[in-house]
């Protein structure tokens, strides 16, 4: 089949939505969130609710083991079991790995990954074990085997399934109850959300990120700002990242209260998904792509809210507190509570400032720190990796920093990095390379903030006590982590490149 | 799960914004693989002065006295009314578990977040959305009425307590779920030929979507 030019591509795929399209066509045009949502409308139940059907299903053991015992005790059976993919992440420990599941010294942990393993095999679920290759943080998992495509609905028992949404995929999170209501129906029973739009117009500096971009959107619209509403992501700034800072830029949808964010599909997209084992390839390819060159917003699609933020002025960002919202460009200094109009916000800032002890006009350069964390479905990618490294070669990491741990997103992350000699770069610069999975990011396992240790952690979120009890955690970019890593407090990476 | 009807009970303020599921229920307890358990470490980090584990009891903790669900005068609080974006953060389910098995039976606050919301629908805990005013008046109360308590009438939409009375908005489709209990699973596989009817055609229009991996 010849290729075909890109308008009659999206003509075509306009055509194969508007089959499952509800109501009046061609009124009004329609978003990338619409025309999913329409291609996956199944019924509207007595209810109100909608149910999606759901194209991708991932798990993990943390919030799987009750769906599955939910399943057992009702007698029901996983109704479509190719849709599923399993990889345990969030409990793993970074080191010893190839003593396998007997390596993990915490029982309770132990019997967790084992129930997943017990449950995939009992119910036919096929699952990357702790010690297959493929294992990793489920977020990086899908997108590298090709399990997450463009059009799709994915699902997972995990905020952060928002990442998938850089495929132009409409990928949200979910509970327990709603892990099990997909694993047995193959629906998931829900109101449509509000469209919104989020445009970074300009380009990023060079050392400034899409993990910099994403802190500045959320500092911006608040970590409220998206609640109710699908996010896309739109812009010159969004347009040139690659697919991999995509999936930053989306994985933190959530951290702006937006259950699913986005990106139009565009050559990048496409030729990401090229040769990826579960990705489709010869002719049934070439099908898809006329499909998937449609998943655009029409030009005259409304959006029910709307953010713009100019990217050409961001400089690499820090977060200061204890919500993703508080967070500063290098430059700047901890605010003082007397900054925030509004009440609740003053208080919010005078507990985060008691909580990560610091002081008002302290500026955030000369915060030091103890730990180091490059890792998370946030930045564990393997551009992620190279940029921290290009930093970190020929240096070394400060003397009073305790740790510096460098956790790939998966073990072909790990493997590909080997590849390119990138744990070199980091063990000779006194990093610790480590083993795939959530790690400190929640710190479930071993790896962790003791009371009052401060962090700079590419993860994504510095709740009190996210990273360890009493732990203090700042949200930066690779390259700024590798940054602060070597300089011992926070440093502008420009100055390093 | 529980139907919810009508329900009377001791408030407690929780006046903080943004509260995360992390710190509804931390981290360390989500090992567990049951859906019970949970209720002893709500709030676990506020609640307690030491760090807990899933090997510790509430009796072997140091309790953190000045934390508001820790003053004698709320014990046997199952009404909690809180700020703004209440439940943002991780999707985790067991935050909704560990407060309903502590014994809240409704939160109210002005906004809740999404994934939170979904989760304490489908376990029948009843999240009632009030504007900024009205929760800053209930927290006030709270902390200044002696006992005070309300009763939270969802048929009705409302809920009234001692000089207090306010109607709430709920979507129907909700209330109706709430109200009677029902199992999101059984009512969905009420409609399983419709479903199978949409899997056939999408098999047929999205091929690639159900590719496996080496054919």
């Amino acid at each position: 089949m010849p290729a075909a030019p890109v308008s009659e591509k999206a003509a075509q795929a306009a055509s194969i939505g508007s089959l499952t399209m509800r109501g009046a066509s061609g009124v009004a045009g329609r978003t990338l969130y619409d025309k999913i949502w329409d291609a996956h409308a199944v019924a509207e139940r007595a209810d109100g609710m909608t149910l999606l059907y759901i194209d991708r299903h991932l798990l993990h053991e943390v919030t799987s083991p009750q769906a599955f015992e939910g399943l057992e005790l009702a007698g029901r059976q996983p109704w479509r079991l190719d849709a599923n993919l399993a990889t345990p992440d969030h409990n793993l420990p970074t080191t010893n790995r190839a003593a396998g599941i007997g390596g993990i010294e915490d029982e309770i942990a132990r019997t967790q990954v084992i129930a997943l393993d017990d449950n995939c095999r009992r119910f036919g679920i096929r699952e990357f074990k702790m010690t297959d290759p493929r294992q990793g943080i489920v977020h990086v998992v899908g997108p590298e085997q090709g399990a997450t495509l463009p059009g799709m609905t994915i699902v997972c028992g995990d905020s952060h399934t928002s990442t998938h949404g850089a495929f132009a995929a409409l990928a949200q999170g979910i509970g327990t109850s709603d892990v099990e209501h997909v694993l047995a129906t193959q629906c998931l029973a829900q109101r449509k959300a509000g469209n919104m739009r989020v445009t970074a117009t300009g380009q990023l500096r060079r050392g400034v990120t899409a993990k910099d971009l994403i802190l500045a959107i959320i500092r911006q619209i608040g970590t409220a700002g998206a609640t109710g509403h699908t996010i896309e992501f739109a812009g010159s700034a969004v347009r040139a990242l690659s697919m991999e800072a995509r999936m930053t830029l989306c994985n933190m949808s959530i951290e702006a209260g937006g259950r699913a964010g986005m990106v139009a599909v565009d050559d990048a997209t496409i030729e990401y998904l090229r040769g990826r084992p579960f990705a489709p390839s010869g002719e049934l390819l070439e099908q898809a792509e006329a499909y998937w060159r449609g998943l655009v917003s029409d030009p005259d699609a409304e959006f029910d809210r709307t953010a713009e933020l100019d990217a050409s002025l961001l400089s690499p960002q820090v977060s200061w507190g204890t919500s993703p919202e508080l967070v500063l460009g290098i430059d700047e200094a901890v605010p003082s509570p007397d900054a925030f109009q509004e009440p609740a916000r003053r208080e919010l800032c005078e507990r985060a400032l008691a909580y990560m002890d610091l002081a008002p006009g302290m500026p955030i350069r000369d915060v030091t720190l103890d730990r180091i964390f490059i890792g998370s479905c946030t930045n564990a990618r393997i551009e992620d990796l190279r940029a921290a490294a290009e930093v970190a070669k020929g240096r070394r990491v400060a003397s009073s920093i305790r740790e510096a741990l460098v956790v790939p997103g998966s073990g072909l992350v790990k493997r590909q990095a080997e590849a390119e000699g990138l744990d070199v770069v980091f063990r000779e610069a006194g990093f610790e390379w480590r083993d795939a999975g959530c790690s400190m990011c929640l710190a479930m396992n071993n790896d962790r903030l003791y009371p009052g240790e401060r962090c700079a952690s590419t993860s994504n979120r510095n709740f009190e006590g996210r990273q360890g009890h009493l732990g203090r955690t700042h949200l930066v970019s690779p390259a700024m982590a590798a940054a602060a890593a070597v300089n011992g407090r926070f440093a502008d990476v420009r100055e390093y490149l | 799960m529980q139907a919810f009807d009508t329900h009377t009970g001791l408030v407690a303020p929780l006046d903080r914004a943004n509260v995360d599921t992390d710190q509804i229920i931390p981290k360390q307890f989500l090992k567990s693989i049951r859906r019970t358990g949970f209720g002893d470490n709500l709030f676990d980090a506020w609640r307690f002065r030491d760090e807990g584990d899933m090997t510790k009891t509430a009796n072997e903790r140091e309790i953190n006295r000045e934390f508001v669900l820790n003053e004698p005068r709320y014990q046997g609080a199952s009404v909690l009314v809180t700020r703004t974006n209440f439940g943002c953060g991780s999707s985790r389910e067991h935050a909704v578990w560990a407060l309903l098995e502590y014994g809240f039976r409704c939160v109210i606050a002005p906004s809740f977040a999404d994934i939170f919301s979904g989760n304490s629908l489908q376990n029948g805990l009843l999240l009632v959305t009030l504007p900024d005013d009205t929760v800053g008046e209930l927290i006030d109360r709270a902390q200044t009425v002696p006992g005070f308590s309300l009763t939270v009438d969802l048929p009705e939409q409302t809920i009234a307590g001692e000089g207090f009375a306010a109607s709430f908005d709920i979507e129907p489709e909700r209330k109706r779920l709430l109200a009677e209990g029902l199992d999101e699973i059984a009512q969905t596989l009420r409609y399983a030929d419709a479903i199978h009817a949409f899997e056939d055609k999408h098999r047929q229009q999205m091929p690639w979507v159900f590719a496996q991996p080496g054919g």
